[in-house]
């Protein structure tokens, strides 16, 4: 077995290549290019031609070699021989030359700024454009079904409420109590400096039922629910079932989102109360194991500070975090195209968006809360 | 059902008018002019990537033309109101690719949806039309089934008793034999027959198979590629005996070469025969190209 090597000689007009040796692709493969240079002698060389009756064995590291040399010899204006190639080779090449069935019509890399920004505003009308339709359609829903004009799945309905209440407890559970007791700890690092142990239970009151019971209960839920809708539904999307609704003329939007939303619109409330107790419980722990408050001290304060309408906030920004969760969720799903990886895309797109919402409705809330005076 | 023959002067099922297809700025096809008779099965021919899909998502409402109309029964689906639209898809029954069955329910839930949402029959009647109609394709006793506990050729009889759930004036196919066996394609195709047999149906089925067109179709149309509209309309048998182009002519007997004195003529083993070694790396590349078309999946 001999190497792969190449000898170039001219012919006249011709620059002849003679290939040798077996041509494997675990060698380098060399370039049509570097050799023309190489050429000195005078006139240019105007074709290229092949002797190859010294090749042994090859691969496809010949063929690369010998397209690469042709598509050379297309843009230099250089005749390509290929007569005197082995005639399974020459086959070979023109098969690879044929003209591709279909042009190709995809967008060139490199994109000019003024273009990307065009684009990306496109796009994002596009999708506000699809927000709008989509929570038209939900909200035509949902007024049917405040008529009783709806014919409701109550089966979907239970599995999302079962999914919400029993299925997400324990991480609730966990998150509550963690983030109960890091404010208390909070409270111990800041409050004792001042000599004011005993208010911190102020601070896991109010701060659990107005504020972080039902955050944390809403971003548990985006990653868990939210994400969950837009994978059901992405992949509904993909096997056609959606369309199948939509060819019968039967809204996919009242058989599939409204019990979803439902189910979460009912449970989040549910599950920020629970959270907020478990939360105050986490609290407590803390205050009693790190401040030496006792129960009693640490409930008395607790009563003497929170008041009702605190509560009812921090229930009232639950249901409104579940709608989001549910309708970012199931838009995300509806709105899901192409492949299996869309799917994917979906699910993700929908957790950023119900994070981004809830925080940005957190927010609002708050503002309105101190506005009118909550 | 009772569309028969003393329908005759009645607007044509669907008519299509100097249609052009895009997504996005992308042209797919244009000025596609065709009519569907009553009662025929027409077949969507073309090329993989040609727009046979989208032509039938144009049809059956799902995608608005850029240009041009589609009539059903003489109304514009797109210009009409939310009821006359209903009214259109109520009498329209498609069959998806996969059969796009509803995952969550039973076969018989999946049947008996339609009828819930269009009928007003009791429980018992919608239980007793949904047996029939599932006993009809030869589901009998698959009720209970999720549609992930059956095989692909019964997902698609299942979903053909959906589609028929409201014996549909009209219906449509999407690749009816795809990811089929030849068996469970064949019978599919007989059941297509037979719709159009006795219920007077009118079918459009969107197919690359060569077999199941001559079996099934009265006329075909071809979607070209290049051309970007259709070049072609007949009988499966006008159209491969003088067929209007070349890309017709190939589609119609199945052959790869552009021209009678292709170099490829030989046909693909002989054009594979390159190279010392068999089996190296440049074999499997070079032959997935030369193969015929397959027939029974999209590439």
């Amino acid at each position: 077995m001999t190497t792969m090597g190449l000898e170039v000689r001219r012919e006249a007009e011709a620059l002849v290549i003679e290939l040798v040796g077996d041509w494997e692709l675990s060698h380098a493969i060399p370039r049509l290019g570097p050799l023309l240079e190489n050429d000195s002698q005078a006139p240019a060389a105007e074709a290229v031609d092949f002797d190859a009756t010294g090749l042994g064995s090859w691969d496809s590291s010949l063929l690369t070699f010998l397209q690469q040399g042709m598509i050379h010899c297309e843009a230099h204006d250089l005749e390509f021989r290929s007569d005197n190639l082995p005639e399974d080779i020459a086959r070979l090449l023109e098969l690879a030359r044929a003209v591709p069935e279909k042009e190709t019509e995809r967008a060139s890399a490199a994109v000019s700024f003024p273009s990307a920004v065009g684009t990306g505003g496109l796009a994002a009308w596009d999708s506000l454009v699809a927000a709008v339709a989509f929570l038209g359609e939900a909200t035509d829903s949902f007024l049917r079904l405040f008529l009783f004009r709806l014919r409701m799945r109550w089966r979907d309905f239970w599995v999302v409420v079962q999914a919400n209440s029993s299925g997400a407890l324990p991480i609730v559970t966990l998150i509550a109590f963690l983030v109960g007791m890091i404010i208390s700890f909070l409270g111990a690092v800041v409050l004792r400096r001042f000599g004011a142990g005993y208010f911190v239970s102020y601070l896991v009151g109010y701060g659990m039922l107005r504020e972080m019971a039902s955050l944390m209960t809403g971003i548990i839920m985006a990653g868990r629910t939210g994400a969950a809708f837009a994978a059901e539904l992405g992949s509904m999307k993909i096997t056609e079932e959606i369309d199948a609704y939509r060819t019968l003329g039967i809204s996919p939007v009242d058989h599939l989102v409204v019990p979803r939303v439902l189910g979460i619109l009912v449970t989040m409330p549910l599950l920020t109360i629970y959270a907020g107790f478990i939360g105050i419980l986490g609290g407590m722990v803390v205050a009693i194991l790190v401040l030496d408050l006792t129960v009693t001290q640490f409930v008395g304060g607790l009563m003497s500070a929170v008041t009702l309408p605190d509560a009812l906030l921090g229930v009232f920004k639950g249901t409104v975090f579940g709608l989001i969760i549910g309708l970012a969720g199931c838009m995300k799903g509806m709105q899901t195209g192409g492949d299996a990886s869309a799917v994917g895309k979906a699910a993700t797109s929908a957790v950023v968006l119900g994070i981004t919402l809830i925080i940005a409705a957190n927010a609002v809330i708050d503002w309105l809360a101190v506005l009118l005076d909550v | 059902m009772d569309s028969g023959a003393p329908e005759e002067n009645r607007a044509p099922p669907i008519e299509v008018r100097g249609l052009t297809m895009r997504y996005g700025p992308l042209v797919i096809m244009e000025d596609l002019n065709f009519q569907v008779r009553r009662g025929e099965i027409l077949v969507i021919m073309g090329g993989s990537g040609s727009g046979k899909s989208t032509l039938l998502k144009h049809l059956i409402g799902l995608k608005a033309p850029a240009e041009g109309s589609i009539l059903f029964e003489g109304q514009d689906f797109h210009q009409a109101d939310a009821r006359t639209r209903k009214g259109i898809l109520r009498r329209m029954g498609v069959l998806y690719q996969n059969g796009a069955l509803w995952s969550g329910l039973t076969l018989a839930e999946n049947v008996a949806l339609p009828l819930e949402e269009y009928t007003e029959l009791d429980a018992r009647s919608i239980g007793e039309v949904v047996s029939l109609k599932l006993s009809l394709v030869g589901l009998r006793g698959f009720e209970a089934f999720y549609p992930s506990e059956i095989s692909g050729g019964m997902r698609k009889r299942a979903a053909l008793a959906r589609a028929t759930a409201l014996d549909p004036e009209v219906l449509f196919f999407d690749e009816p034999s795809s990811g089929l066996d030849p068996i469970s394609a064949s019978r599919l195709d007989d059941l297509i027959l037979q719709l159009r047999d006795s219920f007077g149906t009118t079918i459009v089925v969107v197919s690359h198979d060569l077999e199941s067109i001559f079996k099934i179709a009265d006329r075909a149309l071809f979607l070209d590629i290049k051309e970007k509209t259709m070049t072609a309309m007949g009988t499966p048998q006008a159209l491969r005996e003088s067929p209007p182009s070349d890309e017709v002519r190939r589609f119609m007997t199945r052959t790869s070469e552009a021209g009678p004195d292709a170099r490829l003529e030989a046909g693909p083993e002989t054009g594979l025969q390159v190279g010392p070694e068999p089996g190296s790396s440049l074999d499997s590349s070079a032959s997935h190209d030369m193969k015929t078309p397959r027939r029974r999946k999209e590439p």
